[in-house]
């Protein structure tokens, strides 16, 4: 049913033509979203570098998930241009968005809890048989699939033993587990992540954010939507402030305050008044 | 503090094994109550007994595997079947021809069925309640109300049987099976099969990684439609005749024998053989029942128990999860 996907090879190695580490993945200007009266994106500049880790991190109605839509392709902005490697790209849906090298992890654990965890890896781009069986049948090549299954989730360090296993026997953490490494898999530019920890306790909370981490070093930068500062300030390189639809700053973890960051979310500390090295 | 039946692991376990542990039991419950009961003629005669059901009940599978149901596949069937056979019998169009008339009606009601439920966003239970009065409306009109006899060879021949050894075998018995085996490759081998549990068990989730939900439906529900065309054949052939009357039964009987099979009506789990083996406890209890001299009335209780245990074991087995 993707034809466009039967020859992914699945189990992606790290990108091979990494880009210098700081130079621009994945940029947006002036981007403007309106619904009737409500202007819901309002100008926004976003910038994500190769190699880090950016948080996004913005009070209740900020904009922030309207931003990050626009980015994945789930909403089309009205104006404004949106950059991946510097080339600008149109993305209509978000297939456009996928097929252009960009996943997302959505935070209700988008996974099929009946299917095995291979089956969830390659949901949508099934390996298939070559040959007719593959092309005519449309016929699953399993054993393929297994093993690469396995290699991805080693690679990833995820601790599972039986890729035949049901989803819905693994706990909160591990199935948001298989939800990263799908999209680690097959994320060619840029991995969104879109409240990754909210549904999951402190252990399994952590096992996540150790595992955003090892995506960001096999290459992949990563995008992190998250309400919890301490997750944030734990694995952020940099932090994208959104307030009011556009972006008020991006800031240092390493200077700044968790204190201070939220102030600046909530407008009770004004941009002007951060010192500039807390600036990133 | 956990409901009783839930600290039983065996029952967590009965939505996979269920099926074929109480085919067993039945089996060994009525061999001991009638000697003629375990007999390859006899176990012949269910599986011819069961055929339409069983061909209805892959389409009915498919349908409830993507969480949703169809009420309209028996009076679809009858419509194919009257419409094979006053073809074959008041045009004179040759047998296959008139045949596959009767399969491209079926599958395009099975088509409007799925355009209904993924364009307009309808849900599945009422869809079907309105195609299964149009179908049975049109079947009415279209023969008068009037069974169609005097059917030519060709449509009855699927009713003809073989010998293997001393035991006559149907070849619609055959061709159900092999409805059978190509629906578990289908469900369990191919890309198409596996969307269609993930539409099933989470359709947003299959939604976002990029699978054309829609289309899997749309496919789903023609697919379904085929198989009622093939139940179709299959009614020509063991009655004789195209009769608009029929098909009132089966389409619930089908539900039971899904759900007898295990397959969950919440949908994206359960498998295709499930329902085989569903179709054939049905049979086997009638069979038995009948050997046994129990009248009919009795068989539908037990029918009736049966489901309702059925569905109470996928509960539970839900909920284990």
């Amino acid at each position: 049913m993707n034809a466009e996907f039967d020859n992914n090879p699945g189990h992606m190695p790290p990108p091979d033509h990494l880009p210098p580490p700081g130079s621009p993945v994945l940029q947006a200007r002036g981007l403007v979203k309106r619904y009737g009266r409500v202007t819901a994106i309002d100008g926004a500049d976003f910038d994500l570098r190769s190699g880090e880790i950016l948080a996004v991190i913005g009070d209740n109605g900020a904009g922030k998930s309207s931003l990050i839509k626009a980015l994945s392709g789930a909403v089309v902005p009205d104006e404004g241009e949106i950059l991946l490697d510097g080339k600008p790209v149109a993305f209509r849906s978000p297939m456009d968005a996928r097929k252009a090298g960009i996943e997302t992890v959505y935070q209700d654990l988008a996974v099929a809890p009946a299917m095995t965890i291979a089956e969830n890896l390659f949901l949508g781009r099934e390996l298939l048989r070559p040959g007719m069986l593959g092309t005519l049948l449309r016929c699953l090549d399993k054993p393929r699939m297994l093993a690469e299954a396995t290699a991805h989730m080693q690679s990833l360090k995820i601790g599972i033993r039986s890729m035949k296993q049901a989803v819905e026997t693994l706990s909160g953490g591990q199935r948001q587990g298989v939800a990263v490494a799908r999209s680690a898999a097959f994320a060619r530019h840029v991995v969104i992540m879109d409240e990754p920890t909210a549904a999951l306790g402190v252990k399994e909370g952590n096992m996540v954010l150790e595992l955003i981490r090892r995506v960001r070093d096999r290459g992949l930068p990563v995008i992190l939507i998250s309400h919890n500062m301490p997750h944030v300030f734990e694995i952020a390189d940099r932090i994208h402030v959104h307030r009011m639809g556009k972006r008020a700053a991006v800031l240092n973890p390493r200077r700044i305050s968790m204190n201070d960051a939220v102030a600046v979310m909530t407008g009770a500390l004004a941009v002007e008044d951060i010192p500039p090295e807390c600036h990133a | 503090m956990t409901p009783f039946l839930e600290r039983f692991p065996l029952v967590r376990h009965i939505g996979t094994l269920g099926p074929l542990i109480a085919l067993l039991g039945a089996c060994l419950f009525f061999a001991s109550q009638s000697p003629r009961f375990l007999s390859g003629q006899n176990f012949s005669l269910i599986l011819q007994q069961v055929m339409v059901v069983g061909v209805l009940g892959i389409g009915q599978t498919l349908i409830i595997l993507t969480a949703g149901i169809d009420l309209s596949c028996g009076m679809v069937m009858a419509l194919g079947a009257v419409l094979m056979s006053k073809l074959a019998v008041d045009t004179g169009i040759s047998v296959p021809l008139a045949i596959l008339c009767g399969l491209a009606a079926t599958t395009l009601f099975g088509v409007i069925n799925g355009l209904l439920v993924t364009k307009v966003n309808l849900p599945p239970f009422i869809v079907t309640l309105g195609t299964l009065n149009i179908a049975f409306a049109i079947n009415q009109i279209y023969s008068g109300a009037q069974t169609v006899t005097d059917l030519p060879d060709g449509l009855t021949a699927l009713g003809n049987t073989f010998s293997l050894g001393d035991v006559a075998i149907s070849y619609g018995s055959i061709l159900m099976l092999l409805a059978y085996a190509a629906s578990w490759f289908l469900l369990r081998e191919t890309a198409p099969g596996r969307h269609a549990y993930a539409v099933g068990n989470n359709p947003e989730a299959a939604r976002l990684t990029g699978i054309a939900t829609k289309r899997v439906l749309l496919f789903v529900y023609g697919l379904a439609g085929l198989s009622y065309g093939v139940a179709a054949m299959l009614s020509v052939a063991r009655t004789g005749v195209g009769d608009p009357q029929a098909g009132q039964t089966e389409n619930l009987d089908t539900i039971t024998a899904v759900v007898l099979g295990g397959t969950s009506l919440f949908g994206g789990r359960g498998s295709v053989l499930g329902t085989l083996v569903g179709a054939v406890i049905v049979g086997v209890f009638r069979n038995g029942l009948t050997l046994m001299g129990v009248s009919s009335v009795y068989q539908i209780l037990i029918t009736g128990i049966l489901v309702i245990l059925a569905v109470t074991a996928d509960q539970v087995s839900r909920k284990g999860r």
